[in-house]
């Protein structure tokens, strides 16, 4: 257990330079801006130039740029993430208070895209003629545009047949269960598409390298039925690969879940993002990214550590 | 030729058919486009698909067949280019890790491994949003974005390569690292770097197009199918023509060329690519 517990702390301790090329990319990245993060004041005739150059000596903008990385850095570390340019209210407030609408979200669509991953992918390694249409029906899932996928299941479920609300998380005023778990079915569905497309080619890849292993000949020869061999001895062996890239797919959730709650009005984290984008809110962009980056990097750090702790085949390099 | 093992054949064919087809229509665009890209006929706005506008048209009038058209010029141009440029800095990146090993090794795999913990789409609206940027250089944001999965699949397979006789042989008969390197192992990454692009390609056009459905990506009046699909938006319910089409030709490119690519989910897949 020590050496499980060793090597966690090992690859914590990598996750450390790696958020810090992160955070110079984004700090980069927003002073890259011509005239910096206030460069939307810079176009608004409205604001004159010396409430520009006050704004600036406040927010530390006129500092040379390697002093202003540490000081927001540092800042950044002890959660003091600035204040929203748009309404001036704290950014980590204005983050916080989106966090459950996304976590339910997400949450939801994970474990839908899972079920049906496990759900295709253990049909089609069982049956040849359902593996060839659940092939093309993943790759063209995986090849969907977010976007326009939401757009069209609104066209259809919300305009033309009227089944489904198209946009928010509950009609106004409206606190019935049923009301607001209608509003989550088309935003969950668009989420989680893509991944249960992908998710389950790959758990029938990993499934289909079990089934070629010399323990399942073995349990054939002994004649477990080809039923019992499917969900016990092959899908045990397929399932740690599969849950490291659902975790490793954080990433992937965190892009899509910005075009899906943006499509849809959800009032999560990725439509503030949007929202920010548009207003050029740099305080509270850079709060985000840096916040998707650091749980993408846990994740990653959970995903290894439990396949470390999982799968003793993994610990023979180090 | 690349081999397909699980696309079969078949569903190759169709699909590098239908890539080529449409390269013909995007660069004959205003030559088989119906009507000019920009022409305004303010009498037949908003008007539904019909033998006269097969796609339909736009709030000015403007034809949604020829604006799709030569929307595919952009989207495929920066597919293509940001594709090639994401191979490049991939492969060269990742033969350099996987051969010289060591410190480069881990230096380029942590800067991998930190690009890769960044969602990649916010990133590159935020580029996008404050650099405003035109087509080139929207082409290089996209390229820099998606060089990763390449670097590790490449680094992968360069290590492997660098185990074998002939460049132990190739060192052993004093050829410098370069030459070794350029000579010996790249050529033998060639195939694993070709279906990397060819998944690039499809990665870069859904980027493409999720930056312009923002309003960050390419801007108006230029057509491009994401930002067709933006203006679509707003007017989405009375006129579904205008999504429709733009979209299903974003989908049915990216489609093929992740079948060319063999889907990206099988064997050796790298878990975190596509949009």
């Amino acid at each position: 257990m020590s050496g499980v517990l060793s090597f966690a702390a090992r690859r914590a301790l990598q996750v450390v330079p790696l958020l810090l090329i992160v955070s110079l990319l984004i700090f980069a990245l927003v002073h890259a801006a011509p005239g910096g993060p206030l460069s939307l004041y810079l176009d608004n005739p409205n604001v004159r130039p010396e409430d520009i150059e006050r704004l600036r000596g406040q927010m530390g903008l006129d500092q040379p740029l390697p002093a202003q990385y540490v000081a927001w850095l540092r800042a950044f570390v002890a959660g003091d993430w600035g204040y929203s340019y748009a309404d001036g209210r704290p950014v980590m407030d204005r983050l916080l208070e989106r966090v459950p609408a996304t976590l339910q979200l997400v949450g939801i669509s994970t474990l839908v895209a899972v079920i049906a991953a496990i759900v295709v992918g253990l049909l089609s390694s069982a049956h040849r003629g359902f593996d060839r249409a659940t092939t093309i029906a993943a790759v063209a899932g995986i090849s969907l545009p977010v976007f326009w996928l939401g757009l069209v299941l609104q066209l259809v479920f919300s305009n033309a047949l009227g089944w489904l609300p198209s946009s928010g998380r509950s009609s106004f005023g409206g606190t019935d269960w049923l009301d607001r778990v209608a509003h989550l079915v088309l935003p969950a569905t668009v989420l989680a598409a893509a991944h249960a497309a992908a998710w389950s080619r790959y758990l029938r890849t990993s499934m289909q390298q079990a089934l070629r292993e010399p323990f399942i000949t073995g349990a054939r020869s002994r004649g477990v039925s080809e039923r019992r061999i499917i969900t016990r001895h092959a899908l045990r062996n397929a399932l740690l690969p599969f849950v490291t890239v659902v975790l490793l797919d954080a990433s992937m959730m965190a892009s899509g879940a910005v075009v899906t709650e943006s499509v849809f009005a959800w009032p999560g984290v990725g439509g503030l993002f949007t929202e920010a984008l548009a207003k050029r809110d740099y305080t509270v962009l850079m709060a985000f990214l840096m916040c998707g980056s650091v749980a993408v990097a846990v994740l990653n750090l959970v995903a290894d550590v439990a396949v470390h702790a999982l799968d003793p085949r993994t610990r023979g390099e180090s | 030729m690349i081999a397909m093992p699980r696309a079969g054949r078949r569903t190759a064919q169709v699909a590098a058919t239908g890539l080529v087809l449409l390269v013909f229509l995007a660069v004959l665009a205003p030559y088989v486009a119906p009507y000019g890209v920009d022409t305004i006929d303010l009498a037949h706005r908003r008007a539904a698909p019909s033998p006269l506008h097969w796609f339909g048209t736009d709030e000015l009038g403007r034809d949604v067949l020829t604006r799709v058209l030569f929307g595919a010029r952009i989207s495929l141009a920066i597919g293509l280019v940001s594709a090639a440029l994401s191979a490049a800095i991939g492969v060269t990146v990742g033969a350099m890790a996987g051969y010289f090993g060591g410190a480069t090794d881990a230096f380029l795999m942590r800067a991998t491994d930190a690009m890769l913990s960044v969602p990649r789409l916010p990133l590159l609206m935020i580029a996008a949003a404050v650099l405003a940027p035109g087509v080139p250089l929207l082409i290089v944001l996209v390229g820099a974005a998606g060089w990763m999965e390449t670097a590790r699949v490449v680094r992968a397979e360069v290590q492997s390569i660098t185990t074998r006789d002939f460049v132990a042989a190739a060192r052993a008969l004093g050829g410098t690292a370069t030459r070794v390197l350029l000579r010996h192992v790249v050529p033998g990454v060639v195939p694993t770097a070709a279906v990397s692009m060819t998944l690039a390609v499809g990665r870069g056009i859904l980027l493409e197009s999720a930056l312009s459905f923002f309003g960050v990506g390419v801007q108006p009046p230029a057509a491009s199918w994401g930002n067709m699909l933006y203006q679509a938006q707003t007017t989405m319910s009375s006129e579904p023509w205008l999504a429709l089409f733009p979209g299903a030709f974003i989908f049915g490119t990216v489609l093929c060329c992740n079948v060319l690519g063999d889907s990206p989910s099988v064997g050796s897949r790298d878990p975190r690519t596509g949009v």
